[in-house]
């Protein structure tokens, strides 16, 4: 027999053009997403103790000349670096949570899954509640520098784990929820010991707050963001593969083993930098990802701008309820994210027929 | 023209060594070669070593391959996968790995072709996830397709498919593998499939390569005796292809316990 016998005639170019149709339509959600951050990144800067209107907010962000002086300040010196770290650590801690799902293959993987947070928190209270450097810094640093030693230690106790022969996917979440715990106990500990000053100033910085945001932390954070994001792009088809299993991913030539520890190293440090400048915030690196998946599906190409747009948008939208719900008082991030964000994400998933995961 | 020959291969899981000494002829494309064994033989090891997803001793020899792209490509027994991707989705992404994030008018159409081959159309846009296992398989081989290897390893490519699919698609590789002048290596439970569409067939067992050759030389009575115990004919169809045609298992091979009064035979006497 020398010519293929066809089972089916071959397609009239439906199929693709109902894949550009499809691509075109994430494209647009993307756009959307990106619009509605915008919207949302100028209302978090036209909310506060003093309140503007969104065109004098945009005027003083693109026509500085035309609003007054101390507008200028409040946007400019005041709130921007605030709502702009709500969108940068949204995106961070989105895009790590999208990828820790992705490589080790589970929906409820977020940075805090492996316990990384949990050790910044650790990290941080002993800066807090005793004083110790882990690292001598400047006074003002100790303690997001402590935060980020721990959560890194705990980053480089998974990565030597998981580097040992016959550790699965399931091992490495295991040894992170162990993590988790540990760390939560020597954090109670530390609590116990603590004066009730230092245990304030502990509890509070577990909660989150943007309110520690300064140009200096949101230049790192974003710049942490800005060379981890390129090295996801360019391996977004290798990415994706994993998602179909890890024998199929390895037959398509991806190296398996050396693209998941590569990742978890990025990873943690994509979710450490903003742990340590903001506190904990737990919902975004889990639920980011996952809106993300129902609007987008998993090709990497999408799924991984609109992880970052999504986490960014749902940070910046709990900045603006976190000043809005109270005017006068600002709710830690943390408490806000997880009070409003969740009963969302439950009615999301409940009325999204299409599965997520 | 491509050809691929086996040289002393072994595979290695962790400090052991579960297949070892594979030597073979050259296999040539256009060829397709049925890997044969029992449950547990090595066969999907032997697949993974090929592919080099494994290490061990000895050497794949593949000559006269296109170059530019991967030579071997091995389409896994397990297919199935949790994903919110569809079909049409990860037959790209098979397509495109390690390339880059541009999909071209070629890679579509070449995707739209192998999935109007393989009768999968109308399932381009179905998730991976909710497929059925037969469906998984069809999505899986389109994968391995549009990556047009010039060999091609098949692990059990038909196991969940219904009959007139398996006899379909072992026929389309078949063909396939004589237009594309591609070797087709596949491992497989159903003896007659070795016997109808392979030119050659390659039996393991135990982690060893017992015999290589011919089909209709290989599958013999004597040789389902010895690796699978059963007794059995090779018969000729009307169109004077081999069948197999198993009488009885002998007790070596039972490892059931045999229901009271039932005979341990299909064809008794």
């Amino acid at each position: 027999m020398n010519k293929p016998t066809t089972i089916a005639a071959p397609t009239t170019g439906v199929e693709r053009g109902r894949y550009r149709a499809l691509v075109w339509r994430r494209q647009l959600i993307l756009l959307g997403l990106g619009l509605a951050l915008v919207f949302s990144l100028c209302v978090d800067l036209a909310i506060g103790p003093a309140r503007y209107g969104l065109g004098e907010v945009v005027r003083a962000l693109l026509a500085s000349d035309s609003v007054s002086p101390q507008v200028w300040v409040v946007v400019w010196e005041i709130r921007m670096p605030v709502a702009l770290m709500a969108v940068v650590v949204g995106a961070s801690l989105s895009v790590a949570g999208a990828q820790m799902q992705t490589i080790l293959n589970n929906p409820l993987a977020s940075p805090f899954t492996l316990g990384i947070s949990a050790a910044a928190s650790f990290g941080a209270a002993l800066a807090l509640a005793f004083g110790v450097a882990l690292i001598p810094a400047a006074i003002a640093y100790v303690v997001p520098i402590n935060a980020f030693v721990m959560a890194m230690l705990a980053a480089f106790l998974i990565h030597l784990l998981s580097i040992k022969r016959g550790v699965t996917v399931e091992t490495i979440v295991l040894l992170g929820i162990a993590l988790v715990f540990t760390f939560n106990a020597l954090l109670a500990l530390v609590q116990f010991l603590a004066s009730s000053q230092a245990l304030a100033a502990v509890v509070f910085w577990t909660m989150g707050s943007l309110t520690k945001a300064t140009w200096p932390k949101l230049a790192i954070t974003t710049l942490a963001l800005a060379v981890v994001l390129p090295v996801f792009a360019r391996r977004a088809w290798a990415l994706t593969a994993l998602r179909l299993g890890e024998d199929k991913a390895a037959s398509f030539g991806v190296k398996v083993t050396r693209l998941r520890l590569e990742t978890l190293m990025m990873v943690s440090l994509l979710a450490a930098i903003p742990v340590a400048f903001v506190g904990t915030i737990g919902f975004i690196g889990l639920v980011g990802p996952h809106i993300a998946r129902m609007l987008i599906g998993e090709d990497q190409r999408f799924f991984l701008p609109a992880s970052a747009l999504a986490g960014a948008l749902i940070l910046s939208a709990s900045s603006v309820l976190s000043k809005a719900l109270v005017p006068g008082t600002i709710f830690p991030i943390g408490v806000v994210t997880s009070l409003i964000g969740i009963p969302f994400f439950i009615s999301l998933i409940l009325s999204n027929a299409r599965r997520s995961w | 023209m491509v050809t691929i020959r086996l040289d002393g291969l072994g595979a290695r899981y962790g400090r052991t060594l579960q297949v070892q000494g594979v030597t073979t002829p050259a296999f040539a494309g256009g060829e397709v070669v049925a890997v044969i064994g029992p449950n547990a033989a090595g066969k999907s090891t032997l697949f993974k070593r090929i592919a080099g997803l494994l290490r061990g001793p000895g050497q794949v020899r593949v000559e006269g391959a296109k170059p530019g792209r991967d030579a071997v490509c091995y389409m896994p027994q397990d297919t199935s996968a949790n994903s919110v991707l569809t079909v049409y989705e990860s037959i790209l992404l098979a397509r495109k790995q390690g390339t880059s994030w541009a999909v071209g008018d070629d890679d579509l159409r070449h995707i739209d072709e192998t999935m109007g081959v393989l009768g999968i159309s109308d399932i381009a846009f179905k998730n991976i996830g909710e497929l059925s296992g037969g469906q998984r398989q069809l999505a899986s081989l389109a994968q391995a397709l549009v990556r047009e290897p010039d060999v091609l390893l098949m692990d059990e490519p038909t196991s969940a498919l219904d009959l007139s699919r398996q006899m379909e698609v072992l026929t389309h590789m078949r063909g396939l593998a004589r237009a594309r002048g591609m070797v087709v290596l596949i491992a497989l439970h159903d003896l007659n499939h070795a016997l109808r569409f392979a030119d050659q067939t390659m039996v393991v067992a135990d982690g060893r390569l017992i015999a290589c050759g011919r089909s209709s030389d290989i599958v013999t009575p004597d040789l389902l005796r010895e690796v699978y115990h059963v007794e059995a004919r090779i018969e000729s169809c009307s169109r004077g292809i081999g069948q197999v045609i198993v009488d009885s298992v002998s007790a070596k091979g039972e490892r059931f316990a045999r229901p009271s009064a039932e005979p341990n035979a299909c064809v008794a006497e």
